[in-house]
């Protein structure tokens, strides 16, 4: 199973208590998935046959050309689309047969994204942002606002709660992203291209956010482009035509936490 | 999620585009504005005609004489000589629904004041008719019981009259002619304004004893009109049937002839002028209504603009756990807002230009609660019509798509 080593001990514990014993069985269960698209004269086939397990407290990086079934299989993963042949089993439940409620609710309980153009509401406090999730599930309003903000402290933005996403910079609106998928506590992190618009320092800090998060215990897929990113992962997946083509561990993992030491620290 | 939350989202989804909220909200403004005002104006118009046909009195009757067919020519009511002095004695003394009646006659002529004169109508009658019509003097007091026995040439003057003879100066006391006969003024009525049936100026009249204008004006010993008050709102549908079957009688009309007279009921009148203007009311609301409908349709436009414009928006949410109820309920609840708050200040308007509108004609405009609850019901009514089909929308976007939109 994944670390419980190292400092974030206390972390480790809550997801365990949380969780129990589903902790043993794989988080992400894809059997023999498929998906088309129907557009009218030609079908296009963007799953065929995918199967995979994700582990409990894994860190893993797809990979893969656009066309490839990468973000066909991150909208499968975050319970966005359903397969059209095939089971998706999260946390041993089978959802590629759950109606659009029951999929809501699993992605707003279950489920945190992380998005490449961030998306947060313009004109709404960073903790307003942050909250949101919590509204979806009608969580009573304390406990509410003590969530929104233990999550924004997580990501070393407790100074920042009543900004607007205008007053703050790329990396810090990404870690505002990171603390709303964050703060229903969900099983697992779901991460569209979170660097694409961030540049390289930025993106290792938000790397150090995602492995330290990791080594808490919080199982993370990453999608991504940048092998440099990639790497940063325990685990990558690459695609190519609607099929998984490689599956390996990374080897020779850098720490983000390091690398930033030896990166300049960026003008502002 | 909480009702305040959701107040809270749609005030600040409202708040990020101001003037497009403002100017959408105009439509329900003026709308609700409309349909306020313009039932106050309704209302009070009928208020009006309620309040000139009591002051008229209420329990009023009023018997004319009638129409004659003479060799196929058939000639108006007023026409017949057969209505007398003695009817209308028969009248109070035999018919029991029946409290008061005076007798009258009319002719007109030209009065004459020192270097002003002025042609009118001079009607006789006898001092009752004042109480009946409930009509009091503004100045002086009306001619007695014994200026009409003895023929007296004394006068009361309607206000238009004392207006156009007399002007500023004082006009009880006064001698004028009327037809060259010499007529002392001894009263001075209150203004009562133009008829709430016919529209004519009620104030421009003389009255005189009835037996002055019969023998010295007229010559004519019949009457044209006998006035009766019934003794109670109630009984003169009652006082109308006994009147009619009385002087039947008194007249010998055989059944199946038509009556030389005609007996008319006020509370029928007023009943005819309350419904007229009550349909008028209807009209000027519905006219009104429209606008709504077309505020409403405006902010059917906005929340479509909207839906578009935040397509990512609503995916995002629906990706961290919206459900398509969550969604269709936030922009429900956006349009309701804007139209209850348009509902607001219609309101505020609607009660505004009633205010110009009374000082404008002179005229009670009521603004009745009535109204404004209906107009602030129907207001949430066309945001809830109007807002359903672009939350619908919005609610069924599909979330992958409204994340990749640009």
């Amino acid at each position: 199973m994944a670390t419980v080593t190292k400092n974030e001990a206390i972390t480790r514990t809550e997801w365990v208590e949380r969780r129990g014993l589903a902790l043993e069985q794989p988080v992400i269960r894809v059997e023999d998935v498929h998906k088309y698209y129907d557009l009218g004269e030609n079908k296009v086939h963007a799953l065929r046959g995918v199967s995979v397990e994700i582990a409990g407290g894994e860190f893993v990086a797809i990979m893969g050309a656009s066309g490839s079934g990468k973000s066909t299989f991150m909208n499968l993963l975050g319970c966005l689309d359903k397969p059209s042949s095939g089971r998706y089993l999260l946390e041993g439940t089978d959802v590629s047969q759950l109606d659009k409620k029951a999929l809501a609710a699993i992605r707003n309980r279950k489920l945190g994204f992380v998005f490449q153009g961030f998306n947060l509401l313009s004109r709404t406090t960073a903790l307003e942002n942050v909250e949101l999730p919590t509204l979806y599930a009608r969580l009573p309003k304390e406990e509410r606002l003590q969530r929104a903000r233990e999550s924004l402290e997580l990501v070393g933005l407790g100074d920042r709660m009543e900004h607007f996403p205008s007053q703050l910079s790329g990396g810090q609106q990404q870690r505002v992203a990171i603390a709303r998928a964050l703060v229903n506590r969900p099983s697992i992190l779901l991460a569209d291209e979170p660097t694409g618009n961030l540049d390289s320092r930025t993106s290792v800090e938000i790397m150090q956010i995602f492995q330290t998060l990791n080594e808490g215990g919080l199982t993370l897929v990453l999608v991504t482009h940048e092998p440099d990113i990639a790497r940063f992962a325990k685990r990558t997946i690459v695609f190519r035509d609607g099929k998984i083509r490689r599956d390996e561990l990374v080897k020779d993992r850098p720490r983000a936490a390091e690398m930033l030491k030896t990166l300049p620290r960026a003008e502002d | 999620m909480d009702l305040i939350s959701i107040l809270r989202i749609a005030m600040r989804a409202l708040s990020r585009n101001k003037m497009r909220s403002a100017l959408t909200m105009l439509g329900i403004i003026i709308g609700v504005g409309a349909v306020i005002a313009m039932v106050g104006v309704g209302q009070g118009a009928s208020k009006q005609v309620q309040d000139q046909i009591s002051a008229m009195g209420s329990n009023m009757l009023f018997v004319s004489s009638g129409t004659v067919n003479r060799g196929g020519l058939r000639l108006g009511w007023g026409q017949t000589k057969t209505l007398v002095y003695d009817d209308m004695k028969a009248i109070v003394q035999q018919a029991p629904a029946v409290k008061e009646a005076a007798p009258g006659s009319a002719t007109t002529a030209q009065v004459v004041f020192g270097s002003d004169n002025w042609f009118t109508n001079v009607q006789g009658t006898e001092p009752q008719y004042f109480d009946i019509r409930s009509w009091p003097m503004q100045e002086g007091v009306s001619f007695t019981a014994s200026d009409v026995t003895s023929a007296a040439d004394v006068a009361v003057i309607g206000a238009t009259v004392r207006q156009n003879l007399f002007g500023a100066e004082d006009a009880i006391g006064q001698t004028v002619r009327i037809s060259k006969l010499p007529f002392k003024v001894v009263g001075v009525l209150s203004a009562k304004g133009q008829s709430a049936a016919m529209g004519q100026d009620q104030d421009d009249v003389i009255f005189v004893p009835i037996t002055t204008l019969q023998k010295k004006l007229t010559g004519e010993p019949w009457l044209r009109y006998i006035v009766v008050s019934a003794v109670s709102k109630d009984a003169t549908y009652a006082a109308q049937q006994e009147i009619t079957g009385l002087l039947r009688d008194r007249h010998r009309i055989r059944q199946g002839q038509d009556d030389d007279f005609m007996v008319r009921n006020l509370a029928d009148v007023a009943q005819l002028a309350d419904q007229s203007s009550r349909v008028m009311t209807m009209l000027l609301a519905s006219i009104a209504g429209v606008s709504l409908i077309v505020g409403g349709i405006g902010i059917m436009n906005i929340m479509l603009v909207s839906v578009t414009e935040r397509t990512r928006e609503i995916g995002v949410r629906m990706a961290i756990g919206a459900t398509e109820e969550d969604v269709q309920r936030q922009f429900l609840i956006e349009a309701v807002v804007l139209s209850l708050m348009g509902g607001a200040a219609g309101i505020f308007f609607g009660v505004g230009s009633s205010l110009i509108i009374s000082k404008l004609l002179g005229w009670a405009v009521l603004v009745s609660p009535l109204a404004i609850v209906a107009a602030v019901i129907f207001s949430a009514g066309v945001g809830v019509f109007f807002g359903f089909y672009p939350a619908r929308k919005a609610a069924r976007l599909d979330p992958i798509e409204a994340l990749r939109f640009e």
